[in-house]
């Protein structure tokens, strides 16, 4: 029996909230009694680079080195981790939630028919049933599952278990695409914003709204990110109207984001919203209204003019470096 | 072209969420329920294209009895007919199991869902749909144009969107801004009362099916702590050294 891990990313970079899931599934491996943690690469690496999961705590590492597994090939990806899941006796498959990861996770337990079980917060209980806990209505309330059967796919939340880091090793075995890609389906360009923190994976968001006023204001906001090493995104409005682009929209209808520290500046912090950011550890309000809801969720608040009090935050950030 | 939209009903998404008997029931009183906002997206597209090109919309829900106002809804909205299927969602996979059951029957070209429920958000239907019927999957889908077979879409991927295509039939996974949400009229209001609501009961699902143990509320937070815009500087120190998030 083993625990494959679904790792995303290309290019030798390995996304870290993968790595997580890594450090997740070999964790849940003590709980459960052993098998070997697997984690299972697709696209183009270096051999090095993908020894180094050892180090978050993989046993073996799986390259499916394929060109055309590059892309985001969703049922391409569900089949081969299927195949995968079959040959390696897999009573668990592990990915942390991405726009991505859920389909993949989806065919795969669909396949096999595995229980699954998306947007894990906690490690599994084993001692009775094997139960975990889940992040539900969007983030405003929580649920224990009993998890039967003896195949599971767990989706799991950025920032459920510490990354592991101890230096070690695993080995790499190199194979190509294990079947054939079933579904035509041909990318044909792609819109991607180059060189800045993605959304999803940042430790830090500088997050602004209507009370900016218009994108040409938008400087203050990306300032404070860059000093702060920080992802950037905004309310709904704020890309309904065209400000920003749509994927930097966080919110019940947006990306939810849960990173260490959100500073949302000009936005209300109606309920919609703050389902989107409600995981993260620390919240931070800049706002002129001393009654706008936000400040009931922050933890931190500042009442002020947002065009007076947010560069003034960016030139101390910078004071530090 | 014939097009099935299935759509949850959902606490409204200002509801205020709790549980009773010990944290093993959700707490329905008072609560408003909805469309979901994604498969309300997904079906605002199906109308527009039975609008544009004459297609049949099929809308399909996996409830109780207690969720036929909001299928009645969907079909003010525009949708011709609805399916029921008789069970309580209690777990995507048992969901998807049903869905599937519905789509082998009804030899549909194009399958549309919202992106995830919001009330388990799980985002993994429309992926386990697909492989129980064997037809790709996509999602979260932002933009989706028919032309004969060929299926043209953006999707969303981290950092920005990717542009791809397909063939029918297929399963999408819906978000905006794919369609404007409709708001149904008067005369929606009217016909959608006399148009065909059929309900069938469930099929029975072969495979573990999870199940709650038990519900839990956010832990309380605490009160926020102001710090005067005076000496906003103040806010980087305590975030640096009381927080410890820089
Ligand atoms: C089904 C549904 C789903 C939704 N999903 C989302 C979602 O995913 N994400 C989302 O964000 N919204 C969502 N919304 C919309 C949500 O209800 C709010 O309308 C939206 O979040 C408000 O955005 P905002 O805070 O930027 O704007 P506003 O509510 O207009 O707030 C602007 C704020 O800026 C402050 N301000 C003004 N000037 C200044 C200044 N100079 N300095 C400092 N502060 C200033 C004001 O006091 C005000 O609090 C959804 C709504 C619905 C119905
Ligand atoms: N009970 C249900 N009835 C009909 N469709 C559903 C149901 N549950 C989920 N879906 C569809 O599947 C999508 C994804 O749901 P989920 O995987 O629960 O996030 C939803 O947006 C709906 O389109």
């Amino acid at each position: 029996m083993s625990i494959l891990v679904f790792v995303e990313g290309a290019d030798n970079e390995i996304k870290k909230s993968s790595k997580e899931a890594i450090s997740y599934a070999a964790e849940t491996a003590k709980l459960t009694g052993g098998g070997d943690v697997i984690a299972v690469v697709f696209g183009t690496h270096d051999e090095g680079a993908l020894a180094s999961l050892g180090s978050h705590g993989a046993d073996k590492v799986i390259h499916v080195a394929e060109e055309s597994l590059n892309q985001n090939h969703i049922s391409a990806f569900g089949d081969a981790l299927t195949s995968l899941a079959e040959s390696h006796v897999a009573a668990m498959i592990i990915m942390v939630k991405s726009a991505f990861s859920d389909n993949v996770g989806a065919r795969v337990a669909g396949k096999i028919g595995a229980a699954i079980i998306s947007n894990v917060v906690s490690l599994p209980e084993v001692s009775g049933d094997f139960t975990v806990k889940k992040s539900i209505f969007t983030g405003k309330a929580f649920a224990t599952v009993k998890v039967p059967g003896d195949k599971k796919v767990l989706i799991i939340k950025k920032n459920t278990v510490d990354l592991k880091d101890d230096g070690a090793s695993a080995s790499v075995e190199k194979i190509s695409a294990p079947v054939e890609v079933k579904f035509t389906e041909n990318i044909t360009g792609r819109d991607k914003a180059e060189g800045g923190i993605l959304l999803d994976e940042a430790e830090i968001v500088v997050s602004g709204g209507r009370g900016l006023k218009g994108p040409e204001n938008w400087g203050i906001i990306e300032d404070l990110a860059e000093a702060l090493g920080a992802a950037t995104g905004c309310s709904k409005p704020v890309s309904d109207m065209g400000w920003r682009p749509h994927h930097e929209h966080v919110g019940q209808t947006g990306v939810k984001v849960s990173p260490n520290l959100y500073i949302a500046i000009g936005i209300s912090g109606a309920i919609q919203h703050l389902a989107g950011v409600n995981s993260s550890k620390v919240l931070v309000a800049i706002n002129n209204d001393p009654e706008a809801p936000f400040f009931k969720a922050a933890d931190y608040g500042i009442v002020g003019d947002a065009f007076e009090v947010v560069p003034r935050l960016t030139e101390k950030v910078k004071s530090l470096k | 072209m014939k097009i099935l939209v299935c759509i949850t009903h959902v606490p409204d998404t200002t509801a205020k969420i709790s549980f009773t008997d010990d944290g093993t029931k959700f707490n329905e009183e008072g609560i408003q329920f909805i469309i979901g906002p994604y498969d309300d997206y997904a079906l605002a597209k199906a109308v527009e294209m039975k609008e544009q090109t004459g297609a049949t919309v099929t809308v399909l829900n996996v409830g109780e009895a207690k969720t036929e106002p909001t299928i009645r809804k969907a079909l003010a909205i525009g949708a011709d007919d609805a399916i029921r299927v008789n069970a309580e969602p209690v777990d995507a996979m048992f969901v998807a199991h049903q869905i599937a059951a519905i789509v082998k029957e009804g030899d549909y070209d194009l399958i549309l869902m919202g992106r995830e429920s919001i009330d388990y958000n799980s985002g993994v239907v429309h992926g386990l749909v697909g492989s129980l019927v064997d037809l790709p999957s996509f999602s979260p889908v932002m933009t989706l144009d028919v032309d004969g077979s060929k299926v043209k879409m953006a999707r969303e991927i981290e950092g920005g969107k990717e542009y791809l295509e397909a063939e029918l039939p297929l399963i999408a996974g819906c978000q905006e801004p794919i369609a404007e949400w409709k708001i149904p009229n008067m005369r929606g209001i009217m016909t959608a009362r006399s148009k065909p609501l059929k309900v069938v009961e469930p099929v029975p699902v072969d495979v573990p099916v999870p199940e709650v143990v038990s519900y839990e509320n956010l832990p309380e937070k605490g009160a926020v702590k102001l710090i005067d815009p005076e000496n906003a500087e103040e806010l980087i120190d305590l975030l640096k050294n009381e927080a410890k998030v820089l």
